[in-house]
């Protein structure tokens, strides 16, 4: 599209793509350069003449090791890989009937309903985490995942629900009336008719509600205490920081290895993330 | 169609010899709510009793394992003569103000550029995508490793470049750390605006353009009366989704300053934190964070609005 000199390509579209690309992904070079780098470089000073900060030469594996052998990190990783495959779970079961009833079905208030959900898929989680764990305590699920499995889905669920209604409603309705005509009853034409075409969004939304648990902070951070129940990020946070003395070899390992599964993920479903993005954007 | 359907659904409903349960699930009102009982069970429990909780806890003078009693509005008016919650207020708009503009700006202009035919597109959109992919908690303590002032690359590259000559302290100066809080906010953020704002532009019919670009109309001019007025309904719903998410914000400042220094980038959520979890004051916190809800709301009916021209039209 653009016309003109080579020079021109080169400053209007190369050279701010590049900065960009550096200027995103280099926060994670920097993890991953911090994880090898040995203390005696690590806590080198930049004045320092022998600073080198864009590579070591002497890479260790001591942070990972210290991660791994003297703090409860693979526990946290477990915790957060549990709590978040069940409430994903959980969230898609409730997101795939919601969704269904609001999109295709007639029924008294359903207009109103349909607003709601929306309504809901806007609350962030800072406005209710204090009466929450209030609610959490009297429940007795403090400090147990199941304050999380139970509480992700209130933002999950409406982000599934609405999602989904979008695949939903963009299947014809002819398809479900044939398999009715058969002789299906509604939830047959539902589970077998319906529910197979709109795969595509369940996959967009079941993954991206995986992420969204993975990356959830503050009611981890407020519904759990004792040291083993801790989700990743609650974990680094609190264990790897004592004080003012940050461990940060180790904070940075744990750092990239909580972020393994999410970006492999990521990786595999990169399209499936993107229409979730697009998906959940769309009025 | 929705005569058609009802006429469809009542004459073949009538099949021979079903269990009572089939009955019930074939009557369409009592199917929909069926599929709506465990939504509404789970929300009504984890996010309408708690939003009336906290309504009570927010008039009361409830502390961690204090009941309390009715205050009536006492923590509201106690909050209008707090000066770090005013504080906190201000800098809550100022960080959600300063961090949209940018992140659109930025943002719209990575869409752009994504939507040109370049070798490695796709491994380009994907990679971008990173910083919105990875736990936020996790990509700030980069950050917070990047601001460090004795050890900090950043200092390092900027003193290399000759544009500092001693040491910034990029979170413990009161001046600089909302800037600094600020600017990991946007690193997250654009990717977000750029692949949204990305899938919108690939809606925008190329012809349009074309035509425009024959008529004689210069890049910027295409760009802004017809790409622009085209993109416009999808950037309302992203800037109004971000800005509810920043508003709202609590995670990267936690980690990157707790609200210091001195309060300087202290939010209205991480005040909330500070006071109902860290000090116990339950009746005081749960008011800081209902305090958010009119504004949230504001934007929230600005969106069903905006939503609802865009349906009609």
């Amino acid at each position: 599209m653009i016309e003109g000199a080579r020079w021109r390509r080169w400053v209007f579209f190369n050279l701010p793509l590049a900065l960009f690309v550096i200027g995103l992904l280099f926060p994670f070079y920097w993890m991953m350069v911090t994880t090898v780098r040995p203390d005696a470089e690590l806590y080198r000073p930049w004045m320092a003449p022998n600073y080198t900060p864009f590579w070591t030469l002497h890479p260790t594996l001591d942070h990972i090791r210290y991660l791994l052998d003297e703090t409860l990190f693979s526990r946290w990783m477990l915790n957060t890989f549990f709590i978040s495959v069940l409430a994903t779970a959980i969230s898609l079961f409730c997101g795939l009937l919601a969704g269904y009833a609001l999109s295709r079905l007639k029924f008294p208030f359903a207009g109103s309903l349909g607003t709601g959900i929306f309504i809901t898929y806007l609350v962030p989680q800072t406005l209710l985490f204090i009466p929450l764990a209030d609610i959490i305590r009297n429940f007795r699920l403090g400090d147990t995942p199941w304050a999380l499995i139970l509480t992700y889905p209130t933002f999950l669920i409406p982000f599934c629900t609405w999602l989904l209604m979008g695949y939903f409603k963009a299947i014809p309705r002819e398809l479900e009336e044939c398999a009715r005509i058969d002789g299906a009853t509604r939830w047959q034409a539902m589970v077998y008719i319906v529910f197979p075409v709109a795969v595509p969004g369940i996959l967009s939304a079941g993954i991206f509600a995986f992420t969204l648990s993975w990356n959830e902070f503050i009611y981890a951070l407020v519904f759990l205490s004792s040291p083993e129940e801790k989700t990743v990020s609650v974990g680094i946070t609190s264990e790897l920081v004592r004080g003012d003395v940050f461990y940060w070899g180790s904070l940075m390992a744990g750092a990239l290895l909580g972020s393994v599964p999410v970006a492999l993920i990521y990786s595999l479903f990169v399209e499936y993330y993107v229409a979730g993005i697009t998906g959940s954007i769309k009025g | 169609m929705a005569a058609e359907s009802v006429v469809a659904a009542k004459s073949y409903t009538a099949a021979p010899r079903r269990g009572a349960v089939t009955r019930v699930l074939e009557n369409e009102r009592w199917f929909a709510f069926f599929l709506l009982l465990p939504t509404a069970v789970l929300l009504g429990l984890f996010m309408a009793y708690p939003f009336i909780k906290g309504v009570m806890l927010a008039l009361s003078d409830a502390k961690v394992g204090v009941p309390g009693s009715f205050v009536g509005l006492q923590n509201f008016t106690a909050l209008l003569n707090d000066s770090i919650f005013r504080t906190a207020v201000w800098n809550t708009i100022v960080y959600t103000a300063v961090t949209t503009v940018f992140k659109l700006a930025l943002g719209l202009w990575l869409a752009l550029l994504l939507n040109r035919h370049f070798r490695g597109k796709a491994v380009t959109r994907a990679f971008v995508l990173l910083p919105f992919i990875i736990p936020t908690v996790l990509s700030t303590f980069a950050w917070k490793w990047m601001f460090d002032p004795t050890f900090s690359v950043i200092n390092w590259t900027l003193f290399h470049l000759g544009i500092i000559r001693t040491r910034i302290n990029w979170l413990s100066d009161p001046g600089l750390a909302l800037i600094s809080v600020i600017i990991v906010n946007i690193w997250r953020g654009v990717p977000f605006y750029a692949i949204s704002l990305l899938a919108g532009l690939q809606t925008v019919n190329p012809e349009l353009a074309e035509a425009a670009a024959i008529d004689g109309a210069r890049p910027w001019q295409r760009f802004r009366y017809i790409t622009w007025p085209l993109l416009l309904p999808v950037t309302m719903v992203v800037v109004l989704f971000s800005v509810i998410q920043t508003f709202a914000d609590f995670q990267l400042v936690y980690v990157l300053t707790g609200g210091g220094p001195a309060n300087a980038t202290q939010l209205f959520a991480t005040y909330a934190y500070q006071i109902g979890v860290g000090t116990g004051l339950l009746g005081q916190g749960a008011a800081i964070s209902l305090a958010m809800f009119p504004v949230l709301l504001v934007v929230v009916v600005v969106q069903l609005l905006y939503i609802r021209r865009v349906e009609i039209h």
